[in-house]
């Protein structure tokens, strides 16, 4: 199987992500449709690794994986603590940040 | 001898500090104390001229350096003195005449509740004076100078609580700084061209700087004089300082403040005799100002106002003098001094009959007061004598050689300066003849008293009775003896200097003294003046002697109504001048508004516009950020790939 089509699931999985996180209202869609973007770039790095025949790529998803797992506890903290004092999981009600 | 000389000025400065530092309970003595100050300083002055005369004609220059002032590296400003025979000259009369218009002040001012100020400035405007004329450098004669000015405000304005005193002496100031501009611009001209203050310096090297910086010097130096001496164009002040108590007048016009001009004029003879131009300018402006103040002089009702005129005209022929060079110098600095005697008189005597006759100014409501009032008769009469030039007396012997120095400049210049000078001693005639006539002769023309609720009194303390007609009386001896003194002078002091040339031997050292070539004799001089003096004398007679005066002035001519609003100098100065300033000011405050306000308010409002509109991207939504992070990544990708492409 040509290497190349799993390049273009990457391309696929990433839109949908990228179309979550600016279509969806629900904090914790949008924080698993970043997680899928953050898989789609390792999926392409390994695509990556496996035609230039180096571990670099490899090296890198696994990098990838370690920094998604940190920002997951992180960001599933944030989302429990904004949910418990707005009592909603809508990123739209988290628009205080405008003056 | 020679540290002594600061002590010159210390004394009267030493008055002025105790008096105006002392407070109310100086009341009681603070005249006497501030005349006998003056009086030490005369005596001093008198005593270092008697050492003055016992040394050799070529080494009787006096210095003492007191000390150091700002010494900054390569710059030197002294605190040092100079007496020589010119600066004695003026110590003498500065000191001599101010005694005696302090004595006077004490009998003049009796009824005035703050006699001690009064005293305590007069005494600082003589130490001003003496600093003036002793120091050695441009930059202490520049705080002499100063000093003079601020007295001078001091006392024109000494009755303040009247707004036209307040204003008059705020306009002396003012009118006063431009002239001072010109003399502190002149100084710095004067000190990066020889890289120095002091006098001797300078004129030694006057000849090395270039024609055109020492003409610069001298008009600077002329305007400076101007505006002290009240010479045209900055004459206007004079006339309002009337304002001030008569004494005060006298101290101005015949001891101090407008003798300051020609002063500089003579001290700095060198730098004039270098530059021609500058000198035909100080004579035009002396014979400009001569006739402008003989003319305004014939016109005013106010007594005093009328002497302003003469003095005016009169430092005219001083200036004109001054301007002829080394022809002029000592006969400017010998009507100097009889002018200070006969017009030092002239005031006193002024303020005597105005003493007698309730404050009234008006000559037209004088008249008649010969009989009652003796002493101020004679001696009035004596000055008025010596100032239009009566054969033997002061005014005779200056004026005189002033008006043959001026033909003897030669030329179509000479000719003309001549023939202005001799026209101006018959108009001398002509008002103080009218001065004189109108005060002592004729009908007494007294009128009452004014309310004092619609006029107030013109000088306070003195009983007004609304009402009554005046009861002319003599002064008391306070005033009486320095009149008398002062007539003396008037009389002899003219001809004293004249026995032998003995002044123009004695001032011939510092100033220098040349012939030139007269186109006309001496003695056709004095036979034209005497006739225009006659002639002069005889209208002004005719005029008012022989005529009865109307108590209310006529309509007059066109130029005896221009003259009586001093020739429009305050019109002028207010069309061109305060006009002219005003719409300068405006048109700068529209280009203020306009240009700078409208650029840098117009750079704040589009900033505030853009920002304001830049601020609705920020909508707190996560994915509008989102989407602009997505959006600015497409676009790098996109230019990367565009790069790379290319």
């Amino acid at each position: 199987m040509n290497p190349i089509n799993y390049l273009y699931l990457s391309a696929l999985l990433f839109t949908i992500g990228g179309a979550g996180v600016l279509i969806r209202r629900n904090a914790i869609i949008v924080f698993m449709c970043v997680e899928l973007m953050l898989n789609a770039c390792n999926l392409a790095f390994v695509t990556f690794a496996r035609l230039h025949g180096n571990l670099d790529g490899q090296i890198f998803a696994f990098f990838t994986m370690v920094v998604a797992a940190a920002e997951v506890v992180v960001g599933l903290a944030i989302i429990v603590t904004f949910f418990r004092s707005r009592h909603s999981a809508s990123v739209d009600d988290a628009s205080l940040m405008k003056l | 001898m020679d540290h002594l000389i600061g002590a010159l000025i210390g004394a009267p400065l030493l008055g002025a500090g105790v008096l105006l530092v002392g407070g109310r309970r100086l009341d009681r003595v603070g005249h006497w104390i501030g005349c006998l100050l003056a009086a030490a300083s005369f005596a001093l002055g008198a005593a270092l001229f008697v050492h003055m005369l016992g040394r050799p004609t070529g080494q009787r220059t006096l210095t003492s350096h007191l000390f150091s002032w700002v010494p900054v590296g390569g710059f030197r400003a002294d605190v040092a003195f100079q007496l020589d025979q010119l600066s004695m000259t003026f110590v003498l009369l500065i000191t001599g005449v101010g005694t005696l218009i302090h004595i006077y002040s004490v009998g003049y001012m009796a009824h005035d509740e703050n006699r001690r100020r009064f005293f305590g400035y007069l005494n600082l405007f003589l130490a001003a004076m003496l600093l003036l004329v002793l120091a050695d450098n441009y930059l202490l004669l520049y705080v002499g100078w100063e000093g003079v000015g601020l007295a001078s405000y001091l006392l024109i304005g000494f009755w303040q609580h009247k707004p036209s005193a307040a204003t008059a002496a705020k306009k002396a100031f003012i009118v006063n700084r431009v002239g001072d501009m010109g003399l502190s611009i002149a100084i710095m001209v004067l000190f990066t061209t020889f890289g120095t203050f002091s006098f001797a310096p300078v004129f030694s090297h006057a000849t090395s700087a270039s024609q055109a910086k020492l003409t610069v010097v001298g008009l600077l130096l002329l305007l400076g004089a101007c505006g002290k001496s009240a010479q045209v164009p900055l004459q206007s002040w004079l006339g309002d300082a009337m304002e001030g108590p008569t004494p005060v007048s006298a101290l101005i016009h015949a001891a101090t403040m407008v003798t300051a001009g020609v002063y500089l004029v003579t001290r700095s003879g060198a730098v004039f005799n270098a530059a021609p131009t500058a000198q035909l300018a100080v004579c035009v402006v002396g014979a400009v100002t001569l006739m402008f103040g003989a003319i305004v002089g014939c016109a005013k009702d106010d007594i005093k106002k009328a002497l302003a005129g003469s003095t005016m005209s009169q430092i005219g022929y001083m200036m004109l003098a001054a301007g002829l060079g080394p022809i002029g110098y000592v006969f400017a600095i010998m009507h100097l001094v009889t002018h200070g005697f006969f017009k030092a008189g002239l005031f006193l005597g002024a303020g005597s009959v105005m003493h007698a006759m309730n404050d009234e100014v008006d000559m037209r409501r004088y008249g008649g007061l010969r009989k009652y009032m003796p002493i101020t008769y004679v001696t009035f009469g004596l000055g008025y004598l010596a100032i239009i030039g009566f054969p033997g007396l002061s005014g005779f012997w200056s004026k005189d050689k002033i008006i043959e120095a001026a033909f003897a400049k030669g030329g179509t210049e000479g000719w003309i300066l001549g023939g202005v000078a001799l026209l101006g001693a018959g108009i001398t005639a002509y008002y103080m003849t009218r001065v004189m006539v109108m005060t002592f002769f004729g009908e007494p023309r007294w009128q009452p008293a004014p309310d004092p609720d619609e006029v107030p009194s013109v000088e306070p303390g003195i009983e007004v009775h609304p009402g009554e007609l005046p009861h002319p009386h003599e002064s008391p001896k306070s005033m009486t003896i320095p009149m008398v003194v002062l007539a003396v002078g008037s009389v002899l002091a003219g001809g004293l200097f004249s026995i032998n040339s003995a002044f123009l031997k004695w001032l011939e050292p510092v100033t220098g003294h040349s012939e030139g070539h007269s186109p006309v004799s001496t003695w056709e001089v004095t036979a034209a003046t005497l006739v225009v003096l006659a002639v002069g004398a005889a209208l002004a007679w005719a005029q008012y002697g022989r005529a009865p005066v109307p108590v209310t002035a006529p309509r007059g001519s066109l130029l005896t109504r221009a003259a009586r609003r001093d020739l429009l100098q305050d019109d002028f100065n207010h069309v061109v001048l305060v006009r002219g300033g005003e719409h300068l000011t405006r048109s700068l405050v529209y280009l203020d508004h306009s240009l700078v306000d409208g650029a840098v308010n117009g750079t704040a409002a589009s900033v505030g516009g853009l920002s304001a509109r830049l601020r609705q991207v920020q909508n707190g939504y996560v994915r509008s950020y989102a989407v602009s992070m997505l959006g600015g990544t497409a676009v790098v990708v996109a230019a990367t790939l565009l790069m790379r492409a290319v």
